[in-house]
């Protein structure tokens, strides 16, 4: 096995962004293990449109964003794996992986970019009651069926969350010929953009029943329905309230894990809040040389800010690769509160980092006219207000070296969420 | 016409076609389902019972200590996942300890071995997990785990090989007595046989109450559990039980062979034989249940719930051999708990009483070895490597939470009594068992069946009759 | 003829204003609700020529792929979206297939092409 200096585990809208950018600041030898059979990731089931606004200023369908990537690791002559997996990184960096012509094979890399992505929370994550027949598929599942594969799941729908996945299932299964019967979403608000309410539910006429959830699955063989109740403030359902819908699917769209199996066996400390690698400016984590981007650090709401993020990871690695680890003068630590879920970064070296980082974060509930502010220690120094902060909506503060410069005793920045 | 019809494919079924293999016979088993292992042998607590708990004298008792004994060495011949990982019985301060005492002293008239009574320093050296209300525990180091599937598939397996025949997706509609045999109708074939072993599960009742005056009556008492996720696997080392009530043995916590954590189960007697659905006030008491005697669950980490039906049969007891109104009609009936931990013993028992009644001969050429779908993790690199370069599906991973590879699923496909269903590979090989819950998989494993089988995709069920997976091609349903 | 009023859900961003245009002889004579210009324009497009963009899959024959993702080039009319759907039911197409090209003209008289978003090599 030839030697790689960079190993990318992931091929998707991550690993590709990150790749690039890594061989554009200068590293020859990279790697990308992808395990399906394609470059792409999940954009390549992801066939509507919407991608890319940010990036290319049109909107692009998921396998068209990912081949404006692909097109770009093609001509710069990246090296990939494809139907390869990674079974194993060690601390040291060694990547072990697996495929069929190649066996196990192990790859002792100088730097590692964790680019896996995510995954979906199944049903059993809910302790949803009731029968477990054929037909209970994560949104994602079905997409896969549909698109990829061409078939149908079933013919009469009940989707369980919101998320944008289930909303755009919702359409895809009613442009296909079946009945979407009712969305459901435990939570008061949809985690979901508004034009896809709009355009994936409203415009068929499919409602959307917030603050219910699933309470019962009949169907000893294949799904014949499933009960749906409102939920108090507890969550905890109002008995009286549930309505039968008869159907042959449940589909679920009830959130995004990161997939961190493999960061954890490196040693990757991970945040208990977004699930993904606890990181600094850099996009680095604990581990020396071990990098993370993409929804496998934070689940993201667009491709965009996954590709901007995964290029400053690629950026970093290359950076690190070239020049080895710069040694932290000073720490300073991001503290999120009151609304603000957490950060990624969790901390920054002033000293260390660009001259301008993004820090990326997601508010924990609805906030109508309030603002996002920073405070370095007690003194707020930045103030952004909006009319809306959502849930479904990845907000961020660009924090600007000079300004961290300019405070040598600076411990802690905190954001939080005050009213306007 | 059969010497022997075993109704069921249960882990009883099963475990008695693979000790009557040992003789020269023409059995079958007839089994509903559309594979071995789709009952109450799929959904309990696949824990292997030291033995304390059942009346001394009982044959629950007798089966039990007799099954734990005899599972070790089976888990070898036969190639199954068994760890003897030891199980406690808590008491909590609020609790009569003493009963614990009464527990150990009919362990031992039962002849388990090795119990005895822990205090409380001892107990949480052990258990740190413990609920800080747990003072003092019985300790019973012969208690175990299993794989209740690929014990009930090796056993399966195993009577397949040696000669047995299994009529899957098979309905007993009649039995009844024909002169000097039996005749069963099914919905499909008629079988007759000379002697029928009824291991019909939650149905014995039905099937025994068909030829016997002597009229049982089972009652499915429903368990319900959570299953964790790996990380959560090692919060206990231990099968960690409650002290028993009239309910049952309460809620134990306990680590799978595989390295899960499971909670469980509830005891609900129901009506419908078909109840396997959890409910959400089960579920909930069992997060508030196992708090009693192990503390901070990870009860988040759950990745799946399930329900199984026990079998109980009013007396209590295991009903185990000929009835005595119906001569060469053999119940193994009411075999709840201990009745996983039991089987081995039962299939021994009533293989022996059926061949003594029949006058059968030992096979010689009978071969109770079994060698289980090849877990390649357990290998090392170059081992795999040389693996992979004889069979590259050995180098294609398609379960990725629990790292199962084509290769794997290939083997349960084309193995005796191979799978046919996403559940069926998922019981053979793990496929599908792990935290995504076969959503990155079913699609691949679909894809195999379908060209291994070979099957129309729109055939390819979740576990067999009407569960399939797809209902047609896009844009043509 | 008669005054006419329409509610619809700005799409805009996650405050979705619930908007009411107000319409007469199918001229929009007001738009309240909104909060911003965005709302504005985007209300009385949708009132008056509401459009989308249809995503969709066809069958590939000879492919490495069984399916190859397609789209409307432009936006066709609301009205029009099954229609859509139900002219490219039955096609198949032959690979290689490439991002762009074109898998039916003209749909169903929008005057707008379905263009591959997938590249489908040959098996």
């Amino acid at each position: 096995m030839k030697n790689y200096d960079l190993v990318i585990v992931g091929g998707g809208p991550a690993g590709l962004a990150a790749a690039i950018s890594a061989r554009d600041n200068g590293i020859q030898d990279i790697l990308i293990i992808e395990r399906d059979d394609r470059l792409g990731g999940i954009l390549n089931q992801c066939i509507h449109n919407g991608f890319g606004l940010h990036t290319f200023k049109e909107e692009l369908t998921g396998p068209e964003y990912a081949q404006r990537y692909i097109d770009q690791v093609l001509e710069r002559g990246i090296d990939y794996k494809l139907n390869t997996m990674v079974m194993d990184i060690s601390p040291d960096k060694k990547v072990t992986a697996m495929n069929r012509e190649d066996g196990m094979f192990v790859i002792p890399a100088k730097a590692v970019i964790l680019a896996m992505g995510c995954r979906e929370r199944p049903r059993g994550a809910l302790n949803i009651p009731g029968y477990r027949p054929a037909g209970i598929y994560s949104a994602g599942t079905a997409q896969r069926l549909v698109n990829i594969e061409g078939y149908m799941p079933g013919k009469k729908v009940v989707i369980l969350g919101s998320g944008d996945i289930g909303l755009i299932m919702a359409r895809r299964m009613t442009l296909e010929g079946a009945e979407v019967k009712v969305v459901a979403e435990i939570m008061p608000y949809s985690g979901g953009l508004k034009r896809n309410i709009v355009q994936c539910l409203d415009d068929f006429g499919i409602p959307l029943k917030l603050s219910h959830t699933v309470v019962d699955i009949e169907g000893k063989e294949r799904v014949e329905a499933v009960t749906i109740a409102e939920v108090d403030d507890h969550m905890k359902p109002i008995p009286g309230t549930e309505e039968r819908y008869e159907c042959d699917t449940l589909l679920l769209s009830v959130g995004l894990l990161p997939e961190n199996e493999l960061s954890r066996q490196s040693g990757v400390e991970l945040s208990r809040v977004h699930k993904g690698p606890v990181v600094n400016d850099a996009l680095e984590t604990n581990v020396e040389g071990i990098f993370a981007c993409g929804n496998v650090l934070h689940v993201h709401d667009l491709v965009d800010f996954v590709s901007q993020e995964a290029s400053q990871a690629g950026k970093n690695a290359a950076a690190y690769i070239s020049h080895g680890e710069k040694k932290a003068k000073r720490v300073v630590k991001l503290n999120p509160v009151d609304g603000v879920r957490y950060t990624v970064p969790e901390f920054v070296r002033p000293e260390e980092m660009d001259d301008t980082v993004t820090v990326r974060f997601r508010v924990g509930a609805v906030y109508k006219n309030a603002a996002v502010c920073t405070y370095f220690g007690d003194k707020c120094v930045a103030r952004r207000k909006k009319q809306i902060f959502a849930p479904g909506e990845m907000e961020q503060v660009i924090l600007k070296k000079a300004d961290l410069l300019a405070d040598p005793d600076l411990k802690e920045i905190t954001l939080k969420i005050e009213e306007a | 016409m059969y010497d022997v019809a075993i109704i069921g494919a249960g882990v009883t079924g099963s475990a008695i076609a693979r000790y009557l293999s040992r003789y020269q016979v023409k059995a079958c088993v007839i089994e509903r389902e559309e594979d071995v292992c789709d009952g109450t042998s799929k959904a309990n607590s696949a824990i292997v019972h030291a033995g304390f708990d059942a009346h001394p004298g009982s044959l629950k008792a007798k089966m039990n200590v007799r099954g734990s004994e005899m599972m070790e060495d089976l888990s070898k011949e036969l190639d199954f996942p068994y760890d003897r990982n030891g199980s406690l019985v808590v008491a909590t301060k609020d609790q009569d300890a003493s009963l614990l005492d009464k527990l150990a002293e009919q362990g031992r008239e039962n002849g388990v071995k090795d119990i005895r009574i822990l205090d409380e320093k001892e107990l949480k050296e052990m258990e740190p997990n413990l609920a800080d209300d747990v003072v003092k525990a019985l300790y019973a180091p012969t208690g175990a785990i299993v794989c209740p599937f690929n014990l009930t598939i090796a056993l399966a397996e195993n009577a397949a090989d040696n000669g047995v025949e299994f009529f899957l997706n098979t309905t007993v509609e009649k039995v009844e007595r024909d002169g000097d045999h039996y005749r069963i109708e099914t919905d499909g074939k008629v079988i007759e046989a000379k002697a029928v072993v009824n291991a019909a599960g939650v149905y014995a009742d039905a099937i025994n109450n068909m030829v016997s005056a002597h009229k049982y009556h089972i009652i499915p008492r429903r368990g319900q559990y959570k299953l964790l996720d790996k990380t959560a696997g090692q919060h206990v080392r231990r099968t960690i039980f409650q002290l028993p009530s009239k309910m049952g043995k309460g809620v134990l916590v306990s680590p799978t062979v595989h390295g899960n954590l499971i909670v469980g189960p509830t005891a609900e007697d129901i009506d419908d034989k078909e109840g396997i659905n959890t409910t959400s006030e089960g579920l909930d008491s069992l997060s508030r249940t196992a708090a009693l005697s192990v503390k901070n669950v990870p009860l988040y980490e759950v990745i799946t719930s399930f329900a199984g039906l026990r079998a109980h049969e009013e007396g209590g007891d295991f009903v185990l051999g000929e009835a005595e109104d119906a001569p060469n009609f053999f119940n193994a009936l009411g075999i709840e708990s201990p009745g996983l931990s039991s089987a081995p013993a039962i299939g021994e028992y009533l293989s022996d009483l059926v061949a003594e009644k029949l006058g059968l001969e030992k096979n010689p050429n009978f071969n109770g070895k079994r060698k289980g779908i090849l877990d390649p993790s357990k290998l090392s690199m170059e081992e795999r490597n040389e693996l992979i370069k004889k069979n590259p599906a050995y180098g294609q991973i398609i379960c990725r939470c629990e790292m199962i590879t084509e290769g794997q699923i290939l083997d349960a496909i084309h193995r005796t009594l191979g799978a046919r269903s996403l559940d069926g590979v998922k019981r053979r090989t793990r496929a599908g068992m792990g935290r995504c819950q076969a959503g990155f998989c079913s699609p691949r494993t679909m894809e195999i069946l379908e060209r291994e089988v070979p099957m129309s995709a729109f055939d390819v069920t979740k576990t067999g009759g009407k569960s399939k997976l797809v209902i047609g091609y896009n844009k043509r349903v | 003829m008669a005054e006419e009023k329409k509610n619809l859900t700005c799409i805009c961003c996650p405050m979705g204003c619930q908007i009411t245009v107000t319409l007469k002889d199918g001229e929009v004579t007001d738009v309240t609700g909104n909060t911003c210009k965005r709302g504005d324009i985007y209300a009385r497009k949708e009132v008056t020529n509401p459009t989308r963009v249809v995503t969709s899959s066809v069958r590939v024959t000879g492919g490495e792929i069984p399916m190859v993702s397609v789209k409307t080039k432009e936006d066709i009319p609301k009205g029009k979206i099954f229609d859509c759907c139900r002219a490219i039911e039955d096609i198949e197409v032959p690979a290689p297939v490439k991002i762009g090209d074109v898998i039916l003209k003209d749909v169903c008289g929008t005057g707008v092409d379905i263009v591959a978003t997938k590249n489908v090599a040959a098996r």
